[in-house]
């Protein structure tokens, strides 16, 4: 099919989450409004999906009673989401907490502005340790996506969809200001109807739904146990499940990446797409630069960063907070190669030209050690 | 006659709801939950609701209410049932939904989540067990707790400048037009277990037939958290409770 | 080709569906377009500007420092834009909104009065559509055609039988662009 014949459309990341949900057959959405992803429940609450796929739309009165939402509508085994930036992302940390406890599948939109605290309402990246490490207690981990245009914002609401109910583990789609609120050329993904009362009882046995209660013993869902090596079973039982995770689900992008790469600049979400123009631009004045984009944040791509450690000089890792992914990125290295933090933070967003600028400084620090002078502008 | 004699079916006038099992119960001596549990397995039996029945319990002392009752349960978190099961209706149309809460969990921590829940008119029934104290954590004060009524966290008795009032929930819930069904009962004599019955088996119908969310307060006794015998609590219920929440139907917009 | 564009001035100017309509027009041509407004909160009458990039290629980054053109609908965006179009890039403005207009003598100034048109014509609303007119006569990235294919997309259905008068604007606002320099 040729490209002017495809149905695109012009669409905000944020619109993009809705419509993609509704088309990949989620069961319902639960979410409080906060700048700057209110676009998710404005579009679909526009959109009306409970008269077509049946899909529930609810604006609940917090960030708290969403995530509790969620925890419930997942332990019948329905596939939801909920939508929320940095504050209110927050506020959900203990109940993903819960989720995770009771391997309750649920897709978190986070869709991250500048902080700490109420912080600003433009882009910011500062919510990867939230989002990567969480807020809430105990031993759990959840799957991070994250996407760099408006297209992946939908893509990721299919991905999400899949790994949630694969894995029984709340999975994040890390986004932020920017590409919520951008448009671009999106082809959205064809309907996918909602599954059936009757394949959610044949696919979520363990779901608390009361379906087929007569032929089985009753279901239930609690984080708490009395009995210390109960609960450490459990919680080996989810390591187990997490360093699978590990092993399979790692996702990432290589751009301009070759076997004569000097320098690499690692970084996702929006910051890679500025990256991505910085490196065309050093690239043109000769420096031998490329980018690995993180497209899971966790499962992290250790294993890429560190075989490209060996053999690089430096990594520039550029997020627009004052150092979060950073912290990963040395660790994947194993000590092979340096890395250095460029971005803004707040709400301010780097260009690329800033970039640009880091790396020469970046590349100045290295000179000093043992390379020639003027090196990185042939 | 002897024992074996005796228990024959022929003889038999009443039986346990075979939807609760033997798990021997952690409630203390004189707790009103474990009737109260009797009520809901019994109801849902004669509903004949057992595959269609989904239950959240709070954090508190019905934590453990789903190792009783053999339907399907989810605990919540603290406070957050009324939003667990609001999601959990609206995505089973055609689902039982009820949550069982006591006083810490409904009128404290998630005050938001039932006001609003109760405002939305959620097609679920709330049923709320106040016995005025937090009993699983030992005996701290509770939003419901009386006016000079001692607990741990207020030991010289509660005080309006040290602790504040009395918090009316359920007077609340019927002030709130998305409620259809607010009631006021207790579980400490025959005459008062047959009438709660009925207002839960109401609350459930209410909940069924999407007429609006319904609101069951169960004035309770906790024996162990009043530091009293069985017997001594079930009076001080009625001598001190009761005067200060009053039995009886709060709000009945259902023409049956 | 790639051509960044901002588009700057007042909230209420439709400087963002100018954008969008764009953007569109664009799509409609098979090429990438992005577009990436600066928010804040809302608020009438505050400042409202948006970066519209369309290329041949995938579009790396929707934020850039420097312009191919600058169209500023009010003062201080001419201030904010001016220096930052790139060498030999345009810069378009109102002359009604523009009270010291711009100086430099490496890029291309254009003047439409669009702004004056649209009071003469008592169409204010169209007051984006004949500026999009100037832009797309002096910079012809996408023909009035794909722009009219592209607000048949981009409008409800209901909105349609506004599409012939926008489309009279743009060909106005051809007609009423002035180079400067």
């Amino acid at each position: 099919m040729d490209n002017k014949e495809k149905d695109f459309v012009l669409l905000k990341g944020n619109e993009v989450i809705a419509k993609a949900a509704i088309r990949y057959g989620y069961d319902g959405f639960f979410g409080y409004p906060i700048t700057p992803q209110s676009e998710v429940l404005e579009t679909l609450a526009a959109d009306k999906p409970w008269e077509t796929t049946g899909m529930v739309v609810l604006q609940a009165e917090s960030e708290l009673a969403s995530i509790n939402m969620l925890y419930g509508a997942g332990c019948t085994g329905k596939l939801v989401f909920t939508s929320s930036s940095s504050p209110g992302v927050a506020l959900m940390q203990e109940g993903i907490s819960y989720m995770s406890a009771c391997e309750i599948p649920g897709v978190i939109v986070s869709v991250g502005r500048g902080g700490p605290g109420l912080g600003t309402i433009q882009p910011g990246q500062a919510d990867y340790h939230q989002a990567v490490y969480g807020g809430g207690n105990g031993d759990y981990r959840t799957i991070v996506l994250a996407p760099n245009s408006v297209q992946e914002m939908g893509d990721c609401m299919g991905k999400a969809a899949k790994l949630t109910f694969k894995w029984r583990v709340p999975v994040i789609v890390l986004s932020d200001g920017m590409i919520g609120q951008m448009m671009e050329k999106v082809e959205l993904p064809p309907f996918t109807p909602r599954r059936t009362e009757e394949e959610i009882g044949q696919q979520c046995p363990w779901a608390t739904n009361g379906i087929g209660l007569k032929h089985r013993k009753y279901n239930f869902m609690s984080s708490l146990e009395f009995d210390p090596q109960t609960m450490e079973d459990r919680n080996q039982k989810m390591a187990d499940k997490y360093r699978q995770i590990e092993a399979e689900e790692v996702d990432y992008e290589l751009y301009k990446v070759n076997e004569d790469t000097e320098y690499l600049i690692v970084a996702y979400g929006i910051s890679s797409r500025v990256s991505m123009k910085a490196v065309d631009l050093l690239c043109e004045a000769g420096v031998k630069i490329g980018m690995l984009r993180p497209k899971t944040l966790w499962p992290f791509p250790n294993k890429a960063i560190s075989q490209l450690s060996e053999r690089i000089k430096s990594i520039l890792c550029v997020e627009q907070c004052e150092g979060q992914m950073i912290n990963d990125v040395r660790l994947a290295t194993e000590g092979q190669a340096t890395v250095y933090h460029s971005g803004r933070s707040g709400g301010m967003v780097s260009s690329p030209t800033d970039v640009v600028e880091d790396f020469k400084r970046m590349a100045r620090e290295n000179l000093s050690k043992n390379w020639p002078k003027g090196y990185w502008m042939k | 006659m002897t024992k074996e004699e005796l228990i024959i079916p022929e003889n038999k006038i009443y039986g346990k709801p075979t939807l609760m099992n033997d798990t021997p119960m952690h409630y203390c001596p004189g707790c009103s939950h474990g009737v109260v549990h009797k009520l809901v397995a019994e109801i849902i039996e004669e509903m004949g609701m057992e595959e269609d029945t989904i239950a959240i319990c709070p954090v508190g002392c019905a934590v453990f209410a789903y190792r009783y009752v053999d339907i399907d349960w989810i605990e919540a978190s603290h406070g957050r049932a009324p939003a667990c099961a609001s999601a959990i209706r609206r995505l089973w149309p055609n689902k039982l939904v009820f949550t069982y809460q006591g006083d810490g969990d409904m009128a404290c921590i998630g005050t938001g989540e039932t006001i609003h829940a109760l405002n939305r008119g959620e097609n679920i029934a709330m049923i709320f067990i106040n016995n005025a104290i937090y009993g699983m954590t030992g005996g701290q004060m509770a939003p419901t707790t009386l006016m000079g009524m001692k607990t741990a966290t207020c030991p010289y008795g509660r005080q309006a400048d040290l602790h504040g009032y009395p918090l009316h929930i359920t007077d609340i819930a019927a002030t709130l037009e998305g409620t259809c069904y607010v009631t006021r009962q207790a579980v400490n004599t025959v005459a008062n277990i047959r009438k709660a019955k009925k207002a839960i088996r109401q609350a459930f119908d209410n909940a069924i037939n999407k007429r609006g969310c319904s609101l069951v307060e169960i004035v309770s006794t906790c024996a162990s958290g009043w530091k009293m015998t069985p017997e001594q609590a079930n009076q001080w219920m009625t001598d001190n409770m009761f005067p200060y929440y009053p039995l009886g139907d709060l709000k009945n917009t259902v023409k049956l | 080709m790639t051509e960044e564009i901002i588009i700057s001035g007042f909230g209420g100017q439709g400087v963002l569906s100018m954008g969008k309509i764009l953007a569109y027009a664009g799509i409609m041509e098979d090429k990438q377009v992005s577009w990436m407004p600066a928010y804040g909160p809302e608020q009438r009458g505050g400042t409202a500007n948006v970066t519209v990039i369309v290329s041949d290629d995938m579009i790396s980054s929707p934020i850039v420092s420097h312009y191919d053109t600058a169209i500023v609908l009010n003062q201080p965006s001419l201030e904010k834009f001016e220096p930052q179009v790139k060498p030999g890039g345009t810069i378009i403005y109102d002359g009604h909104s523009i009270i010291q207009p711009p100086k430099r003598d490496d890029i291309y100034i254009y003047r439409i009065d669009a702004m004056e048109e649209a009071a003469r014509t008592g169409n204010s609303k169209v007051f984006n559509m004949l500026v999009l007119g100037g832009f797309l006569k002096v910079r012809p990235i996408a023909t009035v055609e794909d722009v009219v294919r592209g607000l048949h997309k981009a409008l409800p259905e209901r909105h349609h039988k506004l599409i012939p008068m926008n489309e009279e604007a743009i060909r106005r606002g051809m007609k009423i662009i002035r180079k400067m320099n």
